[in-house]
């Protein structure tokens, strides 16, 4: 008698990745990278804002007409849109399920505490957190203005200076902000190592490549408040 | 020398426990940890009190048997194991707190001895080449380049003593893990079992309730073999290259 040798269905890459630890980290870097990407497209268009009222607003104007006619009014933004919350949601769900497990796997804590790591990586959890939260924050006030007292839809360049012309805004800002700055600099070195690209050759390239990132995305999200606080922007 | 020791005191697995505070005299600073240990368990042993249980075995440093948690850091100050590690590296009249590895899968046997046979488990979901076994075989019959016969040593160099599930702040075992998969993984004589290797051994660390690993690199700092924390990337490479092959 043949004996069967094939054993099952094998599982899938997708279930595979998403039933392991290592493979929920595949899932964190990806989702982040794309974060990442979004947001050096973000901080560069920030900029315009230098450049005066109506280049700013003409910009965000064009980001709802991007890729017409092909693209009818806000199909691209809405893309964009989509990817990015699925981006947010995986990102998140992983980092919860992978924290509670963390957390549960070691019960005791040592009576001496002498953490060897950076201070970027030992805040991820906690600027994560932070980061959501300025995130529900950042989109109420201004893309839909539900928390923005007198948003005007389709004046960025007034609602922006309205938001930092307040101290709250400018305070959970610059707080989002230097999160952001340690959650990069952790992150994109880790990323690279979740994703395998990481050696001891490549090391310096990757945490310099990392450091810039966070510092250059840090200024460049800086600069507007800091420009509409001292003046140069109003 | 003369030390104040504060060791960790626990009867049995499912006991409670806490730190107790013992004076030691008379330690020589040419003595390793463990002498300094088996000195106060012989002074309590005449004063028929319970000497404090932990894992030794070939005191070479070779083993992987010896653990403790040493002033908060596992194996010690030098980077090496503890039977390896010598009064010297402390002063006299120091307080030294003296702790079991602390992690989910290595629980607690009693005092300073965890089971640590969680990473057995891992080791029998792939940590091996199923091979017939036998005389050796001829050492030239299967060349393997040396840049690939130094990787595969660097990462035998393991001796599974679970310093970094001890040091790592999510008690992952991913440094273990990966060294084991690494060493086998870039043989030859390892190559066929390449895939089905990383998915078992990953898949048996989640199932024991080790945590993920968060890249806080306290693990390659603490192990006493310098296995690099660049072997878990390598890891991760050949995890996900393992599931899109499906095996």
């Amino acid at each position: 008698m043949a004996l069967d040798t094939r054993t099952g269905r094998r599982p899938s890459f997708a279930a595979t990745l998403w039933g392991s630890t290592v493979g929920k980290k595949t899932v964190m870097a990806v989702s982040g990278l794309i974060m990442l990407l979004y947001l050096v497209v973000h901080m560069i268009g920030n900029l315009k804002i230098f450049f005066g009222a109506a280049e700013f607003n003409h910009y965000a104007h064009w980001l709802r007409v991007v890729g017409e006619p092909f693209m009818h009014e806000e199909w691209t933004l809405w893309l964009v849109r989509v990817v990015l919350l699925a981006a947010v949601v995986a990102h998140a769900t992983s980092a919860y399920q992978l924290s509670r497990r963390d957390i549960k796997a070691r019960p005791g804590k040592y009576l001496h505490r002498k953490p060897r790591s950076s201070y970027a990586t030992r805040t991820m959890r906690w600027g994560g957190i932070i980061l959501g939260l300025f995130l529900v924050w950042h989109l109420l006030d201004l893309t839909t203005g539900t928390v923005h007292a007198g948003f005007r839809p389709g004046h960025p360049y007034q609602n922006v200076v309205d938001t930092f012309s307040t101290w709250y805004g400018n305070v959970i800002y610059l707080v989002a902000m230097l999160a952001l700055g340690l959650h990069i600099r952790h992150g994109f070195w880790s990323a690279a190592q979740t994703l395998g690209v990481g050696s001891r050759a490549r090391d310096r390239a990757l945490k310099t490549t990392a450091n810039a990132l966070a510092l250059v995305l840090t200024v460049g999200f800086v600069s507007v408040p800091v420009a509409v606080m001292t003046g140069v922007v109003s | 020398m003369r030390l104040t020791l504060r060791v960790w005191r626990q009867k049995n697995a499912g006991a409670e426990g806490a730190m107790s505070t013992y004076e030691v005299d008379g330690v020589s600073s040419d003595m390793s940890f463990l002498e300094m240990l088996d000195t106060l368990n012989e002074e309590l042993i005449l004063k028929g009190e319970d000497p404090v249980a932990f894992d030794h075995d070939c005191r070479e440093g070779i083993c992987g048997a010896c653990s403790l948690v040493i002033n908060g850091e596992a194996h010690g100050p030098e980077r090496t194991t503890t039977c390896q590690l010598h009064m010297r590296s402390f002063e006299d009249g120091d307080t030294i707190d003296v702790e079991p590895w602390r992690a989910a899968a290595f629980p607690v046997v009693k005092d300073l001895v965890v089971d640590r046979s969680a990473f057995d488990r891992i080791i029998q979901a792939g940590g091996y080449i199923t091979a017939p076994t036998g005389a050796a075989p001829e050492a030239h019959a299967t060349p393997v380049p040396k840049p690939d016969a130094d990787f595969a040593f660097e990462h035998a160099e393991c001796i599974g003593c679970g310093a970094c599930v001890a040091a790592c702040p999510n008690g992952a075992a991913m440094l273990f893990t990966s060294a084991k998969v690494n060493h086998l993984g870039v043989l030859p004589q390892g190559a066929p079992e390449r895939e089905s290797r990383v998915l078992g051994m990953v898949t048996q660390m989640d199932e024991e309730g080790f945590g993920g690993c968060t890249l806080a690199g306290e693990c390659a700092t603490a192990c006493p073999k310098g296995i690099p924390l660049f072997s878990i990337t390598k890891m991760n490479r050949e995890f996900v290259r393992a599931a899109r092959r499906g095996r």
